[in-house]
């Protein structure tokens, strides 16, 4: 199965992720974002980080880089595309997924392992994911996920809530939720489920030395969809 | 010619730090601040001498960039 990771100025997490992709059997390769044509791919993934500084809003001067056209492009003749953190922040400002990412409700950068409740599993991200409560890290200061209350509606109508904070028994409360998201939500799919963005960063947690291997079980999952 | 653009975010969507700046001007014995919002301003040069095109052009760059109409509101100045 063929990745690509795009690159923008103040990507950080482009080669963590071109690591964790390769080492679950992904041929992967490093666009940069002036480039305009992507390579064949299977899976597109816009890496964590603080593309251009996190000038104007997080994502939105990324959300507008030469490779984005391609990339939506991609998305909408069913490409999967995947963001992470900063990702996921560029995915919104593109259109691909509703809402917003705002700072976080505390005004902290949060650093931490979180954990996370699969919320659908109709979806090549987590089809049959053999865990329910994944532990991941997250490391933002605008993770707080937010819509309009209509917005709202539709996505839990289609069931594109990814994944919500909740803590190791799988509770979805207040004191679980690290960012102030709304209802906890962690990560969004667009409505034909291609399209997935989310705060917690699988690529850091896959090694059992280092971390924890929860993330291994995502991307083990994730190839084992695509190859279906 | 000079295009002034405010945005705003709109109504029940957190700003986290306007209320910071609100409790610490609170806190300076401000005691009759309510409610703080901050906001962005850009002041744009655009190459145009016609002031309706120039705000038309400026709304147009709004919509696709200076704001995100999810969360903020814009005002042409």
């Amino acid at each position: 199965m063929k990745s690509s990771v795009i690159i923008f100025p103040g990507s950080n997490c482009d080669r963590d992720m071109d690591v964790a992709l390769k080492k679950f059997g992904f041929k992967n390769t490093m666009v940069w974002h002036n480039d305009d044509k992507l390579p064949k791919s299977d899976l597109i993934v816009l890496p964590g980080g603080f593309s251009y500084g996190d000038y104007l809003r997080c994502g939105s001067i990324a959300g507008k880089s030469k490779i984005i056209n391609s990339v939506i492009d991609f998305a909408k003749t069913g490409g999967l595309v995947l963001g992470i953190c900063n990702g996921f922040q560029i995915l919104t400002e593109t259109g691909l997924l509703p809402g917003v990412l705002l700072q976080n409700k505390n005004i902290e950068f949060i650093c931490k392992n979180v954990f996370v409740k699969i919320n659908d599993k109709n979806n090549k991200y987590f089809n049959k994911i053999n865990k329910e409560i994944l532990e991941l890290h997250i490391a933002h200061n605008e993770g707080n996920y937010f819509c309009s209350d209509d917005e709202l509606r539709e996505i839990e109508n289609n069931n594109q809530i990814a994944a919500y904070y909740c803590d190791e028994k799988g509770n979805c409360d207040d004191r679980s939720n690290p960012n102030g998201a709304l209802k906890n939500i962690a990560g969004i799919l667009n409505k034909e489920k291609n399209v997935l963005g989310m705060m917690p960063h699988p690529e850091r947690m896959i090694d059992k030395y280092l971390s924890g291997e929860d993330g291994s079980i995502f991307f083990k999952n994730l190839l084992n969809n695509l190859k279906i | 010619m000079k295009i002034k653009v405010v945005v705003t975010l709109k109504n029940g969507v957190l700003d986290p730090q306007g209320k910071a700046i609100q409790q610490t001007l609170n806190g300076m014995g401000y005691s009759n601040v309510q409610g703080v919002r901050q906001g962005k301003f850009f002041d744009l040069e655009i190459a145009e001498n016609d002031e309706a095109k120039a705000k038309a052009a400026a709304e147009e760059m709004c919509k696709k960039l200076l704001a995100n109409l999810v969360i903020e509101d814009f005002k042409i100045l």
